[in-house]
């Protein structure tokens, strides 16, 4: 009860914060909880499920182009465009997952990062379909939902909160489920689980595959809300950010993606504004947290205080 | 008694070591069926066949009369094989209760709850379900690995060397445990505690250099000549 | 320009991106094979050793030979402490975790290059080469500073071999390699041949650098396409294997060069990537690697 409270508590406060903030800070904030949905799609994978992939990107790309393209080569609107997308990156993690799956560790992250790579570079060379490095931008007709323009500040933000909000109500179901016990199974000890009769390959190729629906649906979600599809969301750094946010805000935590991904999105904000080398932040709060807190800020809190947090 | 598990010429090899070789062997419904040998007789090995965490290079093993020789080790166990392991194997960052739900859990999620309490109260661990696992005392840890195999609700539990470092008194308890699981479960185990096996086992198989040396009740592998050698000549 | 002849360039081009990459990615594998850590932040190294030469070459006045090869011996050695310095303060503390010590390298590499970037800045930057013959051949003018890193290429790896092959250090580094408890049970110091083989990693990386520099100019992104071509190479090759890679970084740097020359280096790069995940799903040993 208390956790489903927390969790309620937490969107009724990002539904207020809309009616505070100025648009320019309203904007970030639907962006950040976007961001977020992506992140949290990570976590389910490697979190929960231990897979610690280097080729998200590829997953948030597959939703961006197919609601990107399937908006502009054959009109859906945004509705069927973003189920479009979310398929889409699923369908992706899973035909991913088939192969990648069969390495661990090491072997798997160079795997997935190798499957980004290409998947970055087939959009650079199906340019004249992707528009390549410059990338599109979506028309307006394709940025209606249900009557309501999605590239005004006040449906865009609470489309954006809509989509966070299901996508951490899933997740925290999910997590409390017997399934997500058994992902975490995976995480802690494969070879028990194995002769506790699961198929480790079926259960960690389904967490990626809904890993792969949350990109998806992020990458979808990004498109339809900001208007631009572009080769740079699926380069190495955005399979890094999501694993950025996750460590930062608490692998293994439900609310630990938003926190990550706002706290990293501020400091990167405030950096862009002194230095044209605001990536460099990234890189130190990665080696920061791997090195001094690798269990981010809600996992440390959940260790030392707040035993029942999910 | 019908056989439960039967092999036929059951081997695997590692280059040059005849680790499992050429074994027959079957396991009667209902009984307490004893594995020993020297180390390195190959004693593990056999159970990981039987299990499915290795895949044999060749012979057959039946369970009743379907042929499970190479199945993968998750199809067996829901098919009611299963293993505990030697070194414990448990969820360490899980709770007592999470551990033995994810057993529970594996053979349908109904009534997980008063399951997972069920095979808890078995092995006498009520009252731990939220400690994590890997705070438990070390006999606690042997006894969480076995109500896992219980709560799979199995056909056949394989225990691999399950009162290593037990003291005597949670011997006893352990003893008392395990027969209490049969006839309704059969039990294989691996033991070198000889005062474990005389005590439990109804039949006994000796295993030697990956070979069955000798099959047969306590009372007649403890007459066995080639037994003695192999125990006390070499 | 026949066939001929134009094959006979994309070979060439080929053996120069092949010698290039042989340095660069044995310095992966080194560290790969004997600390079980994938540097990530390898590519940087590379791309400090060239933006290095062109501080070098800015600052030593004279002859263009005198200052490259200043640069030769500054670059390895400025780069090899940064990555003691890494090694030190960073993979020792993760005790090589090998998905930890990815993640610190990933953000090293960010690092690097961000720092780079503000220092050096966004230009690419041109090294004089430190001479400037070139060959005639009945078809083309070839420069003979590309036959140069070819050669040179050949005798740092020659001498890598034999330091791995025939001196104690190279022994004591195997002996690590092959088992790290043991080895400290011989009295091994293995904190110190860890931080000695991650630096002699980066070096050679860094040496790449400033070899490629004249040819190909110096910017601070210049790593990632390095990086990449390393992993496929030190993949293929095999894990770890030092003989592997050097097969493979000779296939694959004559393949770059014939496929780029004939078709889009974009596909070509799309096989090579997805050729890797390939090759590491279903044989993990590489394609020239013995079988584990």
């Amino acid at each position: 009860m208390k956790v489903w409270a927390l969790h309620l508590v937490l969107i009724a406060v990002l539904f207020a914060a809309q009616f505070l903030l100025s648009p320019y800070h309203t904007t970030n904030l639907a962006r950040i909880m976007v961001l977020a949905v992506f992140a949290m799609g990570y976590n389910l994978a490697f979190g929960y499920t231990g897979l610690l992939s280097l080729g998200h990107a590829l997953l948030l790309g597959a939703g961006m182009y197919a609601a990107g393209l399937s908006a502009q080569l054959w009109g859906f609107s945004a509705g069927p465009a973003l189920i479009v997308g979310t398929v889409a990156g699923g369908v992706m993690a899973a035909a991913v997952g088939l192969l990648a799956l069969r390495t661990a560790g090491v072997s798997f992250m160079i795997v997935t990062l190798m499957f980004a790579q290409a998947g970055y570079l087939t959009i650079l060379y199906f340019a004249p379909t992707t528009g390549g490095d410059e990338g599109f931008t979506l028309a307006a007709a394709s940025r209606t939902f249900a009557g309501f323009d999605l590239s005004t500040d006040t449906p865009r933000f609470f489309a954006a909160l809509a989509l966070f909000a299901l996508g951490l109500l899933v997740s925290l179901a999910l997590v409390r489920s017997p399934f997500g016990r058994t992902m975490v199974a995976m995480r802690e000890n494969e070879e028990r689980s194995r002769m506790l009769g699961y198929n480790p390959f079926a259960v960690k190729l389904a967490a990626l595959t809904i890993s792969g629906l949350y990109a998806g649906a992020a990458g979808a979600a990004y498109a339809l809300l900001f208007g631009y599809v572009g080769a740079s969301f699926t380069t190495i750094q955005y399979s890094i950010l999501p694993m950025l946010y996750v460590l930062l805000g608490g692998a293994g935590t439900t609310i630990g993606p938003l926190l990550g991904a706002a706290l990293m999105f501020a400091l990167i904000e405030a950096a862009s504004g002194l230095t044209t080398a605001y990536l460099f932040l990234v890189g130190l709060a990665l080696v920061v947290l791997v090195l001094f807190a690798p269990k981010g800020i809600l996992g440390t809190i959940r260790e030392r205080w707040l035993k029942w947090l999910p | 008694m019908a056989s439960l598990i039967e092999t036929h010429d059951l081997t695997l090899h590692f280059g040059g070591l005849k680790a499992v070789d050429g074994v027959d062997f079957s396991l009667m419904a209902g009984e307490i069926h004893a594995l020993i040998g020297p180390n390195g007789a190959g004693k593990t090995t056999f159970v990981s066949l039987l299990s499915g965490r290795r895949m044999a290079q060749s012979g057959t093993i039946h369970l009743g009369t379907e042929d499970i020789t190479h199945l993968p080790a998750h199809i067996r166990v829901r098919k009611g094989i299963a293993y505990t392991f030697q070194i414990t194997s448990i969820f360490p960052r899980l709770t007592v209760f999470d551990n033995v739900a994810l057993a529970v859990q594996a053979q349908g999620a109904k009534d997980l709850h008063g399951r997972t309490q069920a095979a808890l109260a078995r092995v006498g661990l009520v009252g731990l379900e939220e400690q994590e696992a890997q705070t438990l005392a070390y006999g606690h840890q042997r006894l969480l690995e076995l109500a896992m195999g219980l709560a799979l609700n199995p056909r056949v539990l394989i225990l691999d060397e399950p009162t290593q470092g037990l003291a005597a008194s949670e011997i006893e308890g352990f003893k008392r445990l395990v027969e209490s699981l049969v006839p309704e479960t059969t039990v294989l185990l691996i033991e070198h505690n000889m005062e474990v096996v005389m005590d439990l086992a109804t039949r006994i198989t000796v295993l030697n250099f990956g070979q069955v040396l000798a099959t047969g009740t306590p009372e007649e592998i403890r007459a066995n000549p080639l037994v003695q050698e192999a125990y006390l000549g070499a | 320009m026949a066939f001929g002849p134009f094959l006979l360039l994309a070979l060439m081009e080929g053996l120069v991106t092949a010698a290039v990459l042989a340095l660069a990615a044995s310095g992966l594998s080194l560290v790969f094979g004997v600390m079980r850590v994938v540097n990530v932040a390898h590519g940087a190294f590379y791309m400090l050793g060239a933006v290095l030469a062109w501080v070098v070459a800015a600052h030593v006045p004279g002859h263009a030979a005198l200052a490259f090869m200043a640069a030769l011996i500054v670059a390895p050695l400025v780069v090899g402490a940064l990555a003691a310095a890494t090694d030190g303060l960073i993979l020792k503390r993760l005790n090589y975790d090998p998905e930890a010590t990815i993640v610190a390298t990933i953000g090293l590499l960010y690092m690097i290059e961000q720092a780079t970037l503000s220092l050096y800045g966004p230009n690419a930057n041109p090294v004089q080469a430190p001479f400037e013959w070139r060959i005639q051949l009945p078809w083309f003018g070839y420069s003979g500073y590309k036959l140069f890193v070819v050669f040179a290429a050949c005798v740092v790896l020659l001498a890598l071999w034999a330091f791995i092959t025939r001196t104690k250090a190279g022994l004591i580094m195997r002996a690590t390699q092959v088992d790290r408890t043991t080895a400290s049970a011989f009295g091994i110091n293995v904190d110190r041949v860890y931080m000695g083989t991650f630096a002699l990693g980066a070096g050679l990386a860094a040496l790449a650098g400033v070899l490629i520099v004249p040819i190909q100019q110096a910017h601070y992104l210049m790593g990632g396409d390095t990086l990449l071509l390393s992993f496929i190479v030190v993949i293929i090759g095999g894990l770890g294997s030092l003989r592997g890679t050097l097969i493979a970084a000779l296939v694959i740097g004559l393949s770059d060069g014939v496929i780029s020359m004939f078709f889009a280096p974009t596909l070509a790069k799309i096989l090579a990537t997805l050729l890797v995940a390939m090759v590491l799903v279903f044989r993990p040993q590489g394609l020239f690697g013995a079988k584990a």
